[in-house]
């Protein structure tokens, strides 16, 4: 193995703490918007896919790499417009003009 | 000068998807975050298309026009119900891709790989390919295109480790011989099967585990395809991604009470042995829609225990419904999630949030179960597993050890279910037995709209 390679596992083991880290802290009631995300994320494929499809080297070359742009393109706005679908949804409590009185009360019985 | 373009483009997009799965720590900075994400993605294709090494244009275009054009009502349209089976055939498009290019890669290459450069296509094409095919079945079970149960035969683990083992052996064969290509398609052929015979025996329930493994696979593939194009980005991305898959997958084992090796080796949902505790002789008390909705009118908390059933009979908005008419009586009104309430991690979250519930009312179990013994009512509405007190106290259930929500300690039981049959995992669950809890039969939206009808008039 060659100098290149070595760098590209430090990358990978790098990147894969900072993913454990990050992830950990995810709250459950995100689990599936956070599955979709890492689904466009790793759509990224697509820019490999893209120069086996537009090297021009030979025609199975260029079919293979023309489908995987499909399949990748497909994941990544399917993946971005569906994760930005769910996390639309996701709204905190309207807050209720009972809450707001008890809220705006508080600080003034506190002083 | 075009080449530092393209690098920076690849930087930007790395920095702008860390800090995009960072903002999914919280509910309220989620979408900005993924929205940076997006753009880096873009940035990213921007910086790639300008390389020297592209030289046509009109395929990659209709390459991206047909992904959009199908991307989009994957995106759009597809229901909330049905995202697992959403997120499953998004892993098969994901690590087709990654398989197609390490293909490219050896027809284009072969044996001048050399050793390193052919384990890095090995692993893309390995893991891409059992990622295919298990995806697939994932979702072709999920969409009940093939049976949902577990579907096993005499000497499956045996069939299993041989093939996985030849596998193995094909690609370290590779590696020292990269330049035989019958072998290197032979190990991909190989790898499609194990995908089958992988998810073939996995149920229903157990699909939480099976999704979230399946999302690291794909994850991994994409880390193989950057080692083997040399490209840090997806190194970096695949790597978040396996990373992401592998944390959910403990999360869904653990809240399932399997150990990871039965995880990773797919040897479970092996079809589960029958509880020694039956329901012969005991009995279950019935109740009315109209008295279930006096109990719950004069509750001053209510607890709801959405399951799987609830999703089926897609009656989420009844179930917001019936919330707030609780909260107008005076009641309070939580919500208990269990982690593996759902066919995905986070499923019953999303069902939720997409009929109004605030996402401050959903509560998961460490949260929650304290809180039973103060609710007046847990209405527990197309959930089984999670609720079963055998989980706690009876060493021969096959789900013996899981952890449970704690509806059994609430002061009242109300149970909406469709009939008596056991649930997924087929074992009776003696909470429907129980003193306290009575059960109102029928599909889930019609009792609960009987029940709305009812609230009003109380």
């Amino acid at each position: 193995m060659n100098l290149t390679g070595f760098m590209q596992l430090y990358v990978f083991m790098l990147a894969a703490f900072v993913g454990y880290q990050i992830i950990t802290r995810v709250p459950p009631l995100l689990h599936t918007p956070l599955m979709s995300a890492t689904n466009a994320i790793s759509a990224i494929s697509l820019v490999g896919s893209l120069v086996v499809a537009g090297a021009n080297r030979d025609r199975v070359s260029t079919i293979l790499g023309v489908v995987a742009v499909t399949a990748a393109t497909i994941n990544m706005v399917g993946g971005f417009v569906i994760t930005d679908r769910m996390l639309k949804m996701f709204r905190r409590e309207p807050a209720t003009p009972k809450v707001d009185a008890a809220a705006a009360a508080k600080p003034e019985a506190t002083k | 000068m075009r080449e530092i373009f393209t690098q920076v483009t690849y930087l930007v997009a790395s920095i702008l998807f860390i800090l995009g799965l960072r903002s999914l720590t919280k509910p309220d900075t989620a979408r900005r975050g993924m929205q940076y994400a997006a753009i880096g993605m873009l940035l990213a294709i921007i910086g790639t298309l300008v390389q020297h090494e592209i030289v046509r244009y009109d395929w990659i275009i209709g390459g991206l026009i047909a992904g959009t054009i199908i991307g989009i009502p994957l995106g759009t349209q597809v229901p909330m119900t049905a995202m697992p089976q959403r997120i499953a055939i998004s892993h098969m498009f994901g690590a087709l891709a990654a398989t197609l290019v390490g293909i490219a890669e050896y027809w284009l290459h072969g044996a001048e790989l050399g050793s390193a450069k052919m384990a890095a296509v090995g692993f893309e094409v390995l893991f891409g390919a059992l990622t295919i095919t298990g995806s697939f079945m994932a979702f072709g079970k999920l969409q009940e295109i093939i049976t949902g149960r577990a579907v096993t035969y005499k000497g499956q683990n045996a069939v299993n480790i041989t093939l996985f083992g030849v596998t193995l052996l094909m690609f370290g064969y590779l590696i020292v011989h990269p330049e035989n290509a019958v072998v290197f398609y032979s190990m991909i052929a190989l790898a499609l099967m194990i995908g089958v015979f992988m998810v073939l025996p996995i149920g229903g329930a157990d699909m939480p585990v099976v999704i979230s493994l399946l999302n690291s696979y794909a994850g991994l593939a994409s880390a193989a395809t950057g080692f083997a194009i040399g490209n840090n980005v997806l190194i970096i991305a695949g790597a978040l991604d396996g990373a992401s898959g592998f944390i959910l997958s403990i999360v869904m084992s653990k809240a399932m009470n399997r150990s990871f090796q039965n995880v990773i080796f797919g040897a479970f949902g092996a079809a589960p042995t029958v509880s020694t505790k039956t329901a012969s002789g005991l009995s279950v008390r019935s109740i009315s829609a109209e008295d279930a909705a006096i109990q719950l009118a004069y509750a001053k908390l209510v607890i709801i225990v959405p399951g799987y059933g609830m999703a089926v009979a897609q009656a989420q908005h009844q179930v917001r419904e019936l919330a707030e008419l609780i909260e107008k009586k005076g009641g309070e009104v939580k919500y208990a999630i269990h982690p593996v309430a759902g066919r995905m991690p986070g499923h019953m979250n999303v069902l939720l949030a997409e009929a109004n519930v605030p996402y401050d009312r959903l509560y998961d179990m460490d949260e929650i179960n304290g809180e039973f013994e103060r609710a007046d009512v847990a209405l527990i509405i197309g959930a089984n597993d999670v609720v079963n007190p055998a989980a706690r106290n009876d060493k021969s259930s096959p789900i013996y050890g899981m952890p449970i929500l704690n509806a059994d300690k609430a002061q009242n039981v109300i149970v909406l279910k469709r009939s008596m049959n056991p649930g997924f995992a087929g074992i009776e669950n003696e909470l429907f037995y129980n003193d306290k809890t009575s059960l109102l039969f029928g599909d889930a939206k019609a009792s609960l709209s009987k029940l709305v009808t009812e609230m009003k008039t109380v």
